[in-house]
């Protein structure tokens, strides 16, 4: 069976109120051909999870000037003014989460894992209402895995397969996010055949991949 | 000599040749102008690579930004990975030293700068991960905000980015070492003397022994 499909058949795997990680990093790393048509389709309430949201006209910033969001987890939103006016206004709830955390969340929900243990945020407010748990003589805090309903990624190479290959910084959470959601739709900048890619250079394994656009 | 390049060119004086660097955004950034010659240094950055070129240098690439998200180019002998790879760098121990701006640092070592309920919250960002992970962490900000209120504070008034996780407070004005018994003041800028920092800070401090003016030419 073949992964390569339409934008629109892709789409019809993300529905109202489904939780959605996008890939990116104030929009570098970004399947924006796959945001542009999910504005177009007008999916409502969804629940993102990414590392920002980006801009007003970039990445997940369009999702949420489009009010499709009905909540963010983020590390930062300060480069998106319409997310901060959304929250302040009671519209759009943002769970903020430190990066690093919001990484290996994310990585332990494709893991297997129970969840993490880090320092990061101990006797901050990110500590609140979180199991501490001390290992030797050290606190950390238990931070749960994170998974998704759909996963859009951005991928530099795809070959038929589903194995990827990034480029520079737009790698960022896009091959954790691969690993955990139900269904992994992937903007690809380029299509090969099987075997084009040298199996040493493969970052995401294609196993993990289920459906494949062109970029 | 400007405030901003006082601080930039004391920051620069932390480094050693060799170490992974990670520069907040603002000031910290600038202290890769200021490098020693006989220095070079590895710059982290957290949307994951290594060997971040300084600023005006390469030409910049697509798909290539710092932490702040503008253009940069990568040093030969870069490397590039995921958001988990780098923050492992990060919380592991494996970067040397951090710098980051801040709205306020406290005596005990805590610091400020993620967010102002009710008026600013632009997120935490790496911010936590860099403070609770780097082998040393410094502050590098004006000693004052604008209207020339303290930010370095007998306690902070703002939700923390880390506790107790700050090394050292370099300002426009002085060097504080935080040591487990306070605020140290090591060093003066040229031309400040021990009152000017004073009576712009609300922290309570240690004049060390030793305290000399900033090295820096």
């Amino acid at each position: 069976m073949s992964k390569i499909t339409t934008i629109e058949q892709a789409l019809e795997f993300v529905q109202d109120n489904m939780t959605v990680m996008i890939g990116g990093f104030l929009g570098v790393g970004t399947p924006e051909r796959l945001v542009d048509a999910l504005v177009i389709k007008g999916t409502k309430n969804l629940i993102g999870i990414a590392n920002d949201t980006a801009m007003l006209d970039k990445g997940v910033g369009r999702l949420v000037v489009s009010r499709q969001l009905k909540k963010a987890v983020v590390s930062h939103i300060g480069t998106n003014p319409e997310t901060g006016r959304l929250m302040n206004a009671g519209e759009l709830e943002v769970e903020l989460i430190p990066q690093g955390t919001l990484a290996e969340q994310i990585r332990a929900g494709g893991a297997g894992l129970g969840g993490i243990l880090t320092p990061t945020g101990l006797g901050t407010i990110v500590a609140e209402g979180k199991e501490v748990i001390k290992v030797d003589d050290r606190e950390f805090l238990l931070e749960k895995p994170l998974k998704a309903d759909v996963a859009l990624i951005k991928a530099h190479t795809a070959d038929t397969a589903g194995n990827l290959i990034f480029y520079r910084s737009a790698r960022n959470f896009n091959p954790l996010m691969a690993m955990a959601a139900k269904v992994v739709i992937v903007e690809a900048e380029n299509i090969v055949e099987k075997g084009q890619i040298n199996p040493d250079h493969v970052v995401t394994p294609g196993i993990f991949v289920d459906w494949i656009i062109k970029g | 000599m400007n405030a901003k390049t006082i601080i930039a060119k004391r920051v620069a004086l932390e480094f050693e040749d060799g170490y992974v660097v990670n520069l907040g955004i603002g000031i910290p950034t600038l202290a890769a102008d200021f490098l020693p010659t006989d220095v070079s240094v590895i710059l982290q950055s957290e949307n994951g690579f290594l060997g971040l070129a300084p600023l005006g240098g390469l030409v910049a690439e697509v798909d290539l930004v710092n932490a702040g998200g503008k253009s940069v180019s990568i040093m030969p002998g870069g490397a590039v990975f995921d958001s988990a790879m780098s923050f492992a760098i990060i919380r592991g121990g494996h970067v040397d030293v951090t710098v980051l701006g801040s709205l306020e640092v406290d005596q005990e070592g805590n610091l400020a700068n993620w967010m102002v309920p009710g008026k600013l919250v632009p997120g935490m960002g790496g911010a936590m991960d860099l403070v609770s992970g780097a082998k040393k962490v410094i502050v590098a900000m004006e000693h004052t905000t604008k209207d020339g209120n303290p930010k370095i504070l007998k306690k902070c008034t703002l939700p923390l980015t880390g506790k107790g996780v700050v090394n050292f407070i370099i300002t426009n004005l002085c060097v504080f070492e935080v040591t487990p018994a306070g605020l140290l003041l090591i060093e003066t800028a040229p031309g400040v003397t021990v009152d000017e920092v004073r009576t712009n800070t609300v922290a309570e401090f240690v004049i060390a022994p030793h305290v000399c003016t900033m090295p820096i030419i």
